[in-house]
């Protein structure tokens, strides 16, 4: 393969398996080959917790609250210190949210956290509290490359999500069938892979799964269930680790989650025989997730042109794969929610336990009209430089945002809401001398160049505007 | 046949500048006996989950007043509808608009084995899912899906919102989002977005790349459409000044100009009350009624209320008993009400909630909402319900 080649395939890996790669860094790395990349990729993966939320605060607070929630009738100083504690968890939950965004945005092991953010779509969640959602984050980043049967293990056993789906209230003679139901139509198996007297039998099995008062796992056996269970037509006194295995111990585990990678990492599209393909791999490596990624990332299909620049970008790996690209210092984090929330991926918070929906369900007119603002609002102050000739229809609208702009001004606001600033020195800096612009659209673009924007960029005057413009346009919403 | 295809085929490749196709531009090619009788619906989400006994207060029923020790409302003070039932003081503005029969309220709806999560329980009421059922599509969008005689064009569902809800989003189509229309004709007008569409024939496929360059060929040709109609309409009504009066004003501005639109779609939010519920429902239920007066009256007046139906629900009701804050807590079934000047059934549509029939607290639901749904989509919108809900639900009569 010629070198040119390879570094597209590297940025492509790069693109997909993180949040992009620097065009001084996929030169140096190019050298290399594709398995070589990948097991470096796989291996400086190493996992550092997010360790924000302070722990003992956190269980203070809860105490307190239980507390409260306990009593009758609340004094107005006790309501007052109820208040005041939901506006902390909030505060938190929101530096929680920022902390991660930063993560990925300055991270060393990109692998890690994209499996992060894939597993935080798999297992869709929501907790007011901080502590215990930060807890899943962290265990879905330490085992995201490990043993599924771990990661899986774990987050049924997390107080997130214990919250969430209910089993709190799961016990002998009152069952609740919420996490059985989850565990295997979205977390496992899928739907129609079950009968609804699983899902009972299952549940029973789950009784007694619950967290103490200071958020650790605790398998109660007063509520639990121990009778006689049926379940994929065994019988046996099963619990919920019985059930675990059982479902793991079907191939269709394996395949509905290699189909569930391949729709993220690869194509909206699954291919049914590559997914068939990942499956049997994963079952096979007893369900190693490294092995799933290797086997992935390094099959020749990955790198085929159907799964090159097609995907849409969740608003995660463009806000990500946008302020590493640009060095992008935020002035006032906050917007980062903002623009989470506007753009319909608000982390820790998805719509449902089905997590994000994904590919073009990312875009509609405000979404895409927004993220085409979004690159100009960050790097350069809402301006976008464009000296094409204009008619006398964009005349009107050029003066009516200069109106708009001059009152903003004269209202003393920032120029552009979003308050951010790019490195354009740094950014300019890892690339060759004499880069032309067209170079340059071809390093920040997936999809193939056209006439059109090779028209465009040719009569290009600089590399920041170029810059400016390429991000701004619809193939740069693809990735 | 491919997008492509067709409009080779067809002919409809534009030489020229901007290149719309002439089925994104339908404005120009409209016949001018469309412009008449086009019915609109306008969907209101009061978000946070209102507390419907205290909105349609049940004063006939002692239940009520046993249960509700501290945020009751006494009995001389609610605007009587019948024996039973009667509003809150601060909806006096609905009660002119109640008198001349321009408004239904539908008692007690909801859906089996409800769900206490203002997320999940909002999800299902703007999907139609039941509620163990995770749909990514809304009950517009799939309405919009349906490709029907009328609603084929992008605007046919406008959000006057900054970001679109899961209702409005169809599997192809969805409804479009915006504020503020001479905004986003702006932006969409920016000289740089339009040179990026420029002679532009090459993504018209049906690949992710084709999706998004059809998304803002059709933003771009709705806003422009939306502002060329609407921006020469001035109302002489005056609106109350709140935000969500400010949403309505919008839409009447649209309803009365002829946009061509189907579905308006606006929200209030903060019903959330489980702290001292009087004052701040009371705020919200004021700023609903006097905005709410003023968008019947200005569609009256314009001659646009025979041809609107407006239609009010939150995601559940709260709980029949008050809480130890003198709030309540998340519950089920609620209130819906229904404004427009053709209601076949005026006034209180079906019986007051059953007070002493509870489940675990909560109030039992008479008519699931998608049979509201379901009414509106074969009465009003004129396509068959089970097509858009998955499953043919019963009509209602009040339509």
């Amino acid at each position: 393969m010629n070198a040119k080649d390879n570094s597209l395939r590297v940025k492509h890996l790069y693109n997909r398996a993180g949040f992009g790669i620097s065009y001084a860094d996929l030169h140096k790395i190019s050298r290399k080959n594709i398995e070589k990349i990948v097991a470096g990729l796989l291996k400086e993966s190493k996992d550092d917790s997010i360790t924000l939320v302070d722990g003992s605060e956190s269980k203070r607070q809860m105490l307190v609250q239980a507390g409260l929630y306990a009593k009758k009738n609340l004094s107005d100083e006790e309501k007052k210190i109820r208040q005041e504690i939901t506006r902390m968890q909030n505060e938190v939950s929101k530096d929680l949210n920022i902390a991660w965004i930063y993560k990925m945005i300055n991270t060393t092991s990109p692998l890690r956290e994209k499996m992060t953010l894939f597993w935080h779509g798999h297992f869709a969640c929501r907790s007011n509290e901080p502590l215990y959602a930060q807890q899943l984050n962290n265990i879905q980043r330490t085992h995201g490359l490990g043993s599924f049967k771990t990661l899986l293990m774990e987050v049924s056993k997390s107080p997130a999500m214990l919250q969430y789906l209910n089993n709190q209230q799961n016990r002998k003679g009152k069952p609740n069938e919420n996490f059985a139901r989850e565990l295997m139509e979205l977390f496992t198996l899928g739907r129609g892979k079950y009968t609804e007297n699983d899902i009972k039998e299952s549940a029973r099995s789950f009784t007694g799964w619950m967290y103490d008062k200071d958020g650790t796992f605790i398998f109660r056996q007063n509520l639990h269930d121990d009778g006689t269970k049926t379940f994929f037509g065994k019988t046996g006194n099963f619990d919920g680790e019985n059930i675990i295995d059982l479902i793991l111990a079907k191939p269709d585990t394996a395949e509905f989650i290699a189909r569930k990678v391949y729709k993220f990492f690869v194509n909206d599209q699954p291919n049914e025989v590559h997914v068939k393909e990942l499956g049997d791999h994963f079952y096979a490596a007893n369900y190693d997730i490294s092995a799933l990624m290797k086997k992935m990332f390094t099959s020749d299909w990955f790198y085929s042109p159907e799964n090159v620049g097609t995907k849409i970008k969740s608003p995660i790996e463009f806000l990500v794969g946008l302020s590493r690209e640009f060095y992008v210092t935020y002035n006032k984090p906050q917007i980062l929610i903002q623009l989470q929330s506007s753009l319909g991926q608000y982390l820790f918070n998805p719509p449902n336990v089905a997590g994000w929906p994904g590919g073009q369900n990312w875009i509609d007119s405000s979404s895409l009209m927004l993220r085409m603002r979004i690159p100009s609002l960050v790097l350069n102050d809402g301006e976008i430089d464009f000296s094409g000739k204009a008619d006398p229809e964009d005349e009107a609208v050029i003066a009516l945002n200069k109106n708009a702009t001059a009152n903003a001004n004269n209202n003393a606001k920032p120029k552009s809401y979003v308050n951010a600033n790019a490195d354009w020195s740094k950014f300019l800096s890892t690339f060759p001398k004499g880069i032309s612009p067209l170079e340059l659209t071809e390093f920040l673009l997936q999809p193939k160049l056209n006439d059109k924007i090779v028209k465009m960029v040719s009569d290009n005057k600089g590399l920041r505007s170029t810059a400016v413009e390429i991000t701004s346009m619809p193939e740069y919403q693809l990735v | 046949m491919n997008r492509r295809n067709f409009l080779r085929n067809t002919g409809f490749v534009a030489a020229g500048s901007l290149f719309v196709p002439a089925f994104m531009k339908p404005f120009e090619a409209m016949a001018l006996d469309e412009l008449s009788l086009y019915k609109n619906l306008v969907v209101v989400q009061l978000s946070g989950g209102n507390d419907g006994l205290n909105t349609v207060v049940p004063f006939g029923n002692d239940l009520y007043y046993q249960k509700r020790k501290s945020i009751a409302i006494k009995p001389e003070d609610v605007i009587k509808l019948n024996d039973m039932q009667g509003l809150n003081p601060n909806m006096a503005a609905l009660q002119e608009i109640y008198d001349q029969g321009w408004m239904t309220i539908i008692n007690d709806v909801g859906y089996p084995n409800p769900d206490r999560s203002h997320f999940r329980s909002m999800d299902i009421w703007q999907t139609g899912s039941d509620s163990n059922q995770f749909l990514s599509t809304g009950w517009i969008g799939r309405y919009l899906d349906s490709n029907c005689q009328t609603c084929k064009f992008p605007y046919t569902a406008i959000e006057v919102d900054d970001s679109l809800s899961l209702a409005m989003k169809g599997q192809t189509k969805k409804g479009i989002a915006l504020k503020d229309p001479a905004a986003l004709f702006r932006n969409t007008n920016n000289p740089f977005f339009k040179a990026v569409l420029q002679n532009d024939q090459e993504h018209l496929d049906e690949d992710n790349l084709g999706y998004l360059y059809k998304t803002m060929i059709e933003t771009q040709s709705s806003a422009s459409y939306i502002q060329n109609t609407s921006k020469i309409y001035q109302s002489k009504f005056t609106y109350p000044s709140s935000g969500f009066a400010n949403q309505l004003k919008t839409v009447s501005k649209f309803i009365s100009s002829g946009l061509k639109t189907r579905v308006y779609y606006v929200s209030l939010s903060g019903f959330d009350t489980h702290v001292n519920q009087i004052g701040q429902q009371g705020n919200l239920l004021k700023q609903y009624s006097e905005g709410m007066a003023a968008f019947i009256k200005d569609l009256k007046s314009n001659n646009k209320l025979d041809d609107t139906l407006v239609v009010t629900f939150s995601e559940f009701g709260r709980r029949v008993e008050q809480n130890a804050s003198s709030g309540t807590d998340h519950g089920t079934a609620n209130n819906m009400f229904v404004f427009g000047g053709r209601l076949k059934k005026q006034g209180i549509f079906n019986a007051a909630p059953n007070l002493s029939d509870l489940d675990s607290g909560d109030l039992k639901y008479q008519l699931d909402f998608r049979q509201v749904y379901g009414t509106i989509l074969d009465k009003w919108l004129d396509v068959n319900n089970g097509d858009i809900l998955n499953k043919k639900f019963n009509t209602l009569d009040f339509i």
